[in-house]
């Protein structure tokens, strides 16, 4: 856990996204690793320069599909089967073919559930307090039509003088300490 | 033939010859203002207040008649043997089909990189959850004991009692209830990035408070938006299937019964193409008024109507194909009962509904959409909306009454009549409808934000200029 007080970086502000991603490639080409960009929308370069590519999110997905699908199939047949059964016709109490069909939207219902929630859950919310917020020009940017690029403290190569004038280098707004 | 200058059209970014989905002069702020302004304003629309109150006065229709309908039972509606299925099944069926547009705007155009469906593909998931809504009342209802409803569930119980897995009834539950599910997570999650914007620019402590909430503190971090748009792509690519498989299982309850007229295999795709048509045509039926009402010509094109319009007219060409396989069918098939239901459904007592559908499902929409004139004429597609929604129920209207009320034997033949209770439910479920959507314009921002400023000329990042202006130098 980073400490919970003093600085928890230098918050650069930026008018146009291709300005983010020159100097978060910078910033990683002169060693920074701690650090992460903030934007209106979502910008893949500024992944690409954060080196940030695989995301758990499809792979729980997946696993949450193939609960959904065992999780009814096997439902339904102990319910048809052995739980209840009834005599529909002369028909096999094991219809596996009917079965199928509420066993795929539950593959569907859980994939999706998983799909969302674990998004929710891989990026940490909710989580109402950020100590970006407390950055005065972030509210009015970050969700509307600003470019961020948080140095974080929890860096090693992080010097509060030295970044901010790594920092001043490029056509940012402004530099802003950001406090915990 | 008419041919259009790509040159003078406007829209047309002369530099890279793209089609721009928003109309020029727009940058990342002006969207978001335009947008949260309309939800954050203090100053509400008086006629925001009118359009609330009709459709709240009209669902009251639906308190009345449900009340009474609990009171007396299913008793007070026209449904009797023969014709044991009626407006319920009829208002269910047209409900659910007038929501998969929307998902189909979210999620199939989305997969196709259909970039023109981010301005209405929120309020095309709204008017899908809150037909969803208006469409599940039904079958909660007309089960007979609504109090007993739950009972459609497995859920352990001391009665030692399960559902029944191979009735299409069964299989119903599962799909429409997955379909709310999914639609209102899939909403929600759309909507968390444009809870951030409100959060930030909301003035009002109370609203800064439940957007602050709803948004779960997102700040836009790019490990975030990457995730984020993971679990998009695969809610879109659930949301596929799902859709199309929702419809299908609804004309299995038809398909799977043997009954003339219900008993086929193009039921399935014939449902689906039936859908997705009522729904577009409900969402030119939302999408006009508001662009108009709210200013947002600008975001809802005069091309976003026109592909609609287009979506409209495939898929209406397959439902009348499934029309007319149907009547070819029916003697193809060399059944007695087959023909004899056609010949009833065309020329019988209730033949004037199958016309009516003819009409307005086929003959009008099919031979106008072709002009583009007329599909950028956005009184006609209004007018044009109403009339193949009128079509749509009518179509589920002759597939349960006519197959049902004379069967095989003619001695159990009867008719089918509704009584102003059935009317009074399927009109009240409209005046719902109208108010979820008043207040969901209201009260929660009805284009995505996020996704309209990444169709932003703006968005395009140079890999060693600084600034925007550079970067289309470049591509040039």
């Amino acid at each position: 856990m980073p400490p919970r007080e003093g600085t928890y970086g230098l918050l650069a502000e930026f008018n146009t996204p291709s300005e983010l991603v020159h100097a978060t490639e910078q910033a990683r080409h002169v060693g920074y690793r701690r650090m992460e960009c903030y934007t209106p929308y979502p910008v893949e370069e500024a992944a690409e320069a954060l080196d940030f590519h695989t995301t758990r999110v499809p792979l729980l997905c997946l696993l949450g599909g193939l609960m959904g699908l065992t999780t009814a199939f096997l439902m339904e047949t102990w319910i048809n089967v052995w739980a209840y059964p009834l005599n529909i016709a002369g028909r096999p109490l094991f219809s596996w073919p009917a079965f199928i069909i509420p066993a795929y939207e539950w593959t569907i219902l859980f994939a999706g559930l998983s799909a969302a929630f674990g998004m929710i859950a891989l990026n940490g919310l909710p989580q109402l307090y950020h100590p970006v917020f407390n950055a005065p020009n972030f509210r009015n940017g970050a969700t509307t039509d600003k470019f961020f690029l948080c140095l974080e403290a929890a860096d090693p190569k992080f010097s509060l003088t030295e970044t901010r004038a790594f920092l001043e280098t490029f056509p940012a707004v402004s530099v802003v300490e950001v406090e915990h | 033939m008419a041919t259009k200058n790509p040159i003078e059209d406007p829209m047309i970014d002369p530099r890279t010859g793209e089609y721009a989905v928003i109309a020029p002069g727009h940058n990342f702020k002006s969207v978001t203002q335009k947008i949260a302004g309309i939800v954050l304003t203090t100053n509400t629309p008086l006629g925001w207040f009118f359009g609330l109150m009709v459709g709240g006065g009209v669902a009251t229709g639906v308190v009345i008649g449900c009340t009474w309908l609990f009171l007396k039972g299913v008793g007070i509606w026209g449904v009797t043997i023969p014709g044991a299925w009626g407006f319920a099944i009829i208002n269910f069926v047209w409900w659910i089909g007038i929501g998969h547009a929307g998902t189909l705007i979210s999620a199939i155009l989305l997969l196709f990189k259909q970039t023109w469906r981010n301005s209405i593909n929120r309020f095309a998931e709204a008017m899908t959850i809150f037909a969803v809504v208006c469409a599940g009342t039904f079958p909660l209802i007309h089960v007979g004991r609504p109090w007993l409803a739950y009972w459609l569930f497995p859920y352990p119980n001391t009665m030692n009692v399960w559902p029944q897995f191979r009735s299409p009834l069964a299989w119903d539950v599962f799909a429409v209830s997955t379909y709310a599910t999914i639609s209102i997570v899939f909403w929600y999650v759309g909507m968390v990035p444009d809870f951030g914007t409100m959060r930030d620019r909301a003035q009002l402590p109370f609203a800064k408070y439940m957007y602050g909430l709803l948004s779960l503190g997102w700040r836009g971090s790019t490990r975030h938006w990457i995730r984020y748009e993971s679990a998009s792509l695969l809610l879109a690519g659930l949301s596929t299937p799902l859709v199309l498989s929702v419809h299908t299982v609804i004309s299995f309850d038809f398909a799977v019964a043997a009954l003339a007229g219900w008993h086929t295999t193009i039921f399935p795709p014939y449902f689906v193409a039936g859908a997705v048509y009522s729904g577009f045509a409900m969402v030119l039926t939302l999408a006009i008024p508001i662009r108009k009402f709210y200013h947002l010509e600008d975001m809802v094109t005069l091309r976003h109507l026109d592909n609609m319009a287009k979506v409209m007219l495939a898929t209406g060409g397959i439902v009348a194909y499934g029309y007319g396989m149907e009547v070819f069918m029916s003697w193809y098939s060399a059944s007695h009962w087959e023909f004899f239901m056609m010949w009833n459904r065309m020329f019988g007592p209730m033949g004037w509904a199958y016309w009516i559908l003819i009409l307005t499902n086929i003959a009008i929409p099919l031979t106008s959409l072709w002009s583009r004139k007329l599909r950028v004429n956005v009184t006609y597609l209004f007018i044009l909306s109403i009339v193949v929604n009128t079509g749509m129920w009518f179509e589920r209207f002759v597939i349960v009454v006519t197959s049902l009320y004379r069967d095989y034997l003619p001695s159990s033949w009867g008719t089918y009549r509704a009584t102003k209770w059935d009317y009074m439910i399927y009109v009240g479920t409209m005046g719902l409808f109208t108010c979820l959507f008043f207040l969901f314009v209201r009260f929660l921002p009805m284009i995505p934000m996020s996704e309209v400023r990444m169709m932003l000329p703006q968005t395009k990042v140079s890999r060693s200029g600084s600034n925007a202006e550079t970067a289309i130098e470049e591509t040039i």
